[in-house]
């Protein structure tokens, strides 16, 4: 079951980029001339577009491709730089290696999911603001345990810090932008 | 012997016959290499590292992937090797789930076989996966992701041999794992159910769905009756479980089986076998002379039905139109039997014994059902009932044989060779031949149908015309013939096609069997049993001419006969799920627009279709008004494109259609309105 998602309502031109969005899928499919073998780099230019690839889109690809959507699902699963499910705006990575593990780097996710209200399989917040994910080694062991929120690296972290950042990013959020 | 063509193996010398690996040459000189991921049948995956052999020279090799060559000195049991092995199933062991006696593979299984056969005495690892829900959501299969090793047999065998490709490896590292697309259900996508996947599945993660509880229960109810029927296919098989050879004909025996079990007749599907000869030669006769829809394909391999609605819409109006023998039965027993047995109809159950599991999804399809009841109330297959007579504690083999109940118990040879691949079309051409000829036919074998090619085609003479026929099993062989008629490379009059290799008798709800000998010899069987029979000529089962007299309509083809016996087919989509938003529509949304971008849509333009759609739709400025969406398959993919605007769907659909839909819809709409 996915989350329910309760977004704002979209604007007209965010909405017909859905239709820019799938016919780009279509120049991309055609571009590589319908053609299984190339599905890697058919699947890296959909993400693009969409920031991650939906079941939907998925389907068709493997229709126009002629290869079982299980086919694809395998190759997208597999490879670690492709998304199924849409990310939020800021993607929370804690690093769950050794180093981090040791120094309890399990408890800052704790506190992460139940401050965003998240879990292993939901992890990315209704509103599309967060996601979080653990990943094994982020190589920054010295500052263990290590979060990294998009490309920022925050070291030396624990529970009570981690959610602060979290806080601080949701307030800032609800700022009005002008 | 040649040196330049031998080579060392254990110690012995041996010649070198063309072998594709070392592991083949080995398993024909008596050497039983263990493996996982092997099957000869299959392209060769490499991954289970159970097959390792020592080259001198070399070192450790994987013998699945090395071709023999001249002087090679192979071990295949060094010490070096059985710890590798060992090692490598330890790490199998500790990733598998450990309730191997519950298991309904548990007998069979090569996993506890090689556990014991290699020696395996502890598992010193710690699991790495963690425990996932099993998938009871097929009609045929269970599916227990927590009992699979990863040798990837099934996902080859459903791809290779079925061109299905249903289910595959998905993740990587610790989360790797085989599942239907998007992790589905195996009941959401395109799986025809022919549990192919089982029959090669070394463990227990793909097997067979049993109803042995649903029976037991029917039979000890009181109140109702029950009665089998048996599958041609069943006979030749069910001795296996109970160490007979394959394909000696256990008729009798099962018969007294199933009467000690509690049920109350046991009849024969054989006789509806007979029936769907008549019905399909007719047809096909009636076809041939008008030259209408030809080929004609068999329709009684439900496996194949179902690819065929999925995968071959435009060539559903040349599946007969019969039903299985399966359901031929169930319909007919429970329009008869009810008065013959003095039962209430919803008292009487039908059990069929197949060695299929397709059929039970087969029987379960909403139009197999008559007053809310299905025609076939259960579906065992041959392993079930080998299991439910161990568990009875029967000796099978010391079983006094017994005849089977009439009159559904009657049959002819015609209708005991359905179970082999090409059995159907000489049972079609016994009755269409003599028909055309309009004299007997007394040498009613056609050896030329017979065989284990996966595609053979045969050209038969009769009163001057040719019958040009094709006889094909697993359906990637199916689906390559059904291209080569449409585009014109291949011409025939009657297609037969089976999911199974060899046919039914080749079921993946046979015994599971190692040998490749067996399949073979259940073929025997059969073409044996026909020998011994009286009759071979389903027009000369006075019992099927009479139940046409006094059931069904006086002949073949009447409107009574077409109300029981035959069918009709639809588009079925591959794969469950959500149409994609192309254009949203503002917050006033009122009408949605859906475009088939399914495969048969697809090639029918329906992409450009739909780009034309957005076009316009921008172009007339009713984004507020108007959603556009990309969906899969209106299951009417023969009269594609599909397009629906709102509540209409439109077949054949152009874009000037599709707009003009659009406009009607939103006058439509602003007048109820306004
Ligand atoms: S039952 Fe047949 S079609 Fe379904 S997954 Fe298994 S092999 Fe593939
Ligand atoms: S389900 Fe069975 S056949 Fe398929 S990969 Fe797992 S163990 Fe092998
Ligand atoms: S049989 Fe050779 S690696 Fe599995
Ligand atoms: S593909 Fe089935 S209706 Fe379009």
């Amino acid at each position: 079951m996915q989350p329910e998602l309760t977004q704002p309502e979209a604007t007209p031109s965010e909405r017909s980029s859905g239709a820019r969005r799938f016919a780009k899928v279509c120049e991309i499919l055609e571009r590589h001339g319908h053609d299984a073998a190339k599905l890697i780099p058919v699947l890296q230019q959909v993400q693009e577009e969409y920031r991650y690839l939906p079941e939907e889109v998925l389907t068709f690809v493997a229709t126009s491709l002629g290869v079982p959507p299980a086919r694809i699902f395998g190759v997208a699963t597999f490879y670690s730089h492709f998304a199924l499910k849409p990310k939020g705006k800021y993607t929370i990575r804690l690093c769950d290696g050794t180093a981090c593990h040791v120094r309890r780097s399990t408890a800052i996710l704790d506190a992460l999911y139940e401050r965003l209200k998240l879990n292993e399989k939901n992890n990315t917040t209704p509103d599309m603001l967060f996601t979080v994910e653990t990943v094994s080694c982020l190589g920054a062991c010295g500052l263990a345990p290590v979060m990294v929120i998009n490309d920022e690296v925050h070291g030396l972290m624990n529970p009570e810090k981690a959610v602060q950042l979290v806080d601080e990013i949701v307030a800032q959020e609800r700022e009005p932008v002008r | 012997m040649d040196p330049k063509s031998t080579l060392t193996i254990d110690r012995m010398v041996v010649p070198i016959n063309g072998e594709r690996n070392l592991l083949d040459l080995a398993r024909r000189v008596g050497i039983d290499i263990p493996t996982f991921c092997y099957h000869s049948q299959l392209s060769i995956y490499g991954a289970c590292r159970l097959c390792l052999v020592e080259v001198e020279g070399r070192g450790v090799v994987a013998s699945c992937s090395t071709p023999p060559e001249a002087g090679m000195v192979v071990r295949t049991h060094s010490e070096e090797i059985r710890q590798m092995r060992r090692i490598a199933l330890e790490l199998i062991l500790a990733n598998h789930e450990q309730t191997c006696p519950t298991c309904s593979k548990s007998a069979t299984c090569e996993l506890q076989r090689l556990t014991r056969r290699l020696g395996v005495e502890k598992v010193r690892f710690k699991p790495t996966h963690k425990p996932q829900p099993v998938d009871r959501s097929s009609p045929s299969l269970v599916r227990d992701p927590n009992k699979c090793i990863l040798c990837g047999d099934c996902v080859r065998a459903c791809e290779e041999i079925q061109g299905v490709g249903a289910i595959d490896f998905a993740y990587r590292g610790a989360a790797a794992c085989v599942v239907p697309a998007f992790g589905k259900d195996l009941n959401q996508v395109e799986c025809v159910n022919c549990g192919l996947c089982a029959s090669v599945c070394p463990t227990g993660a793909l097997t067979p769905k049993w109803e042995i509880e649903t029976v037991w229960k029917d039979i000890e109810n009181p109140q109702k009756k029950v009665v089998a029927q048996i599958a041609p296919a069943v006979r030749v098989a069910l001795g296996e479980a109970f160490g007979m050879e394959p394909g000696s004909i256990e008729t009798g025996r099962i018969v007294a089986a199933l009467k000690a079990l509690g049920f109350d007749q046991v009849y024969d599907t054989s006789f509806a076998a007979d029936l769907t000869v008549v019905e399909e030669a007719e047809e096909f006769l009636d076809r041939k002379g008008k030259g209408e829809r030809l080929p004609q394909f068999t329709s009684c391999c439900p496996g194949w039905v179902k690819f065929a609605e999925q995968f071959c819409p435009d060539m559903l109006s040349h599946l007969s139109s019969c039903r299985s023998p399966q359901q031929m039965f169930g319909s007919l027993a429970k329009q008869i039997l009810p008065a013959q047995l003095g039962v209430a109809a919803a008292d009487l159950v039908v059990v069929s014994i197949m060695p299929c599991t397709a059929k039970k999804y087969e029987a379960k399809l909403p139009k197999f059902r008559q007053e809310g009841r299905p025609d076939v109330d259960h579906v065992l297959t041959t392993q079930e009932l080998a299991h439910m007579i161990e568990e009875a504690g029967l000796r099978f083999t010391e079983l006094e044989p017994q005849s089977l109940d009439m009159p559904l118990g009657f049959k002819t040879g015609a209708g005991v060779i359905f179970g082999a691949s090409g059995g159907v079309t000489e049972a079609v051409l016994r009755y269409a031949v003599e028909k055309v000829r309009g004299q007997r036919l007394e040498a009613v074998d056609f050896h030329e149908l017979r065989g284990e090619d996966g595609v053979r085609e045969v050209s038969v003479e009769a009163n001057g015309a040719t019958l040009k026929l094709a006889v094909v099993h697993g359906l990637k062989n199916a689906a390559t013939l059904v291209e080569r008629i449409r585009q014109g490379k291949a011409q025939y009059d009657l297609v037969e096609v089976m999911a199974c290799p060899g046919g039914c008798i080749g079921g993946a709800g046979q015994p599971v069997s190692r040998d490749a000998e067996a399949k073979r010899l259940r073929g025997k069987g059969l073409y044996a049993a026909d020998k011994m029979m009286q009759l071979h000529k389903s027009q000369d089962n006075h019992l099927v001419a009479e139940c046409y007299v006094r059931h069904l309509g006086g002949e073949p083809g009447s409107s009574t006969a077409h109300r029981l016996l035959h069918t009709k087919y639809q588009n079925r989509k591959r794969i469950h799920g959500e149409s994609l938003t192309v254009l949203e529509s503002g917050p006033s949304q009122k009408l949605v627009v859906s475009v088939c971008v399914g495969t048969s849509c697809f090639v029918r333009g329906s992409q450009t279709l739909l780009k034309g759609l957005v076009e316009y739709v921008e172009a007339k400025d009713l984004e507020d008004a108007v959603e556009v969406q990309a969906t899969f398959c209106y299951e009417r993919c023969d009269r594609g494109p599909t397009v629906r605007v709102g509540q209409h769907v439109q077949e054949h659909c152009t874009l000037d259609m599709a707009c003009q839909l659009i406009e009607r819809e939103l006058e439509q709409a602003a007048n109820t309105s306004g």
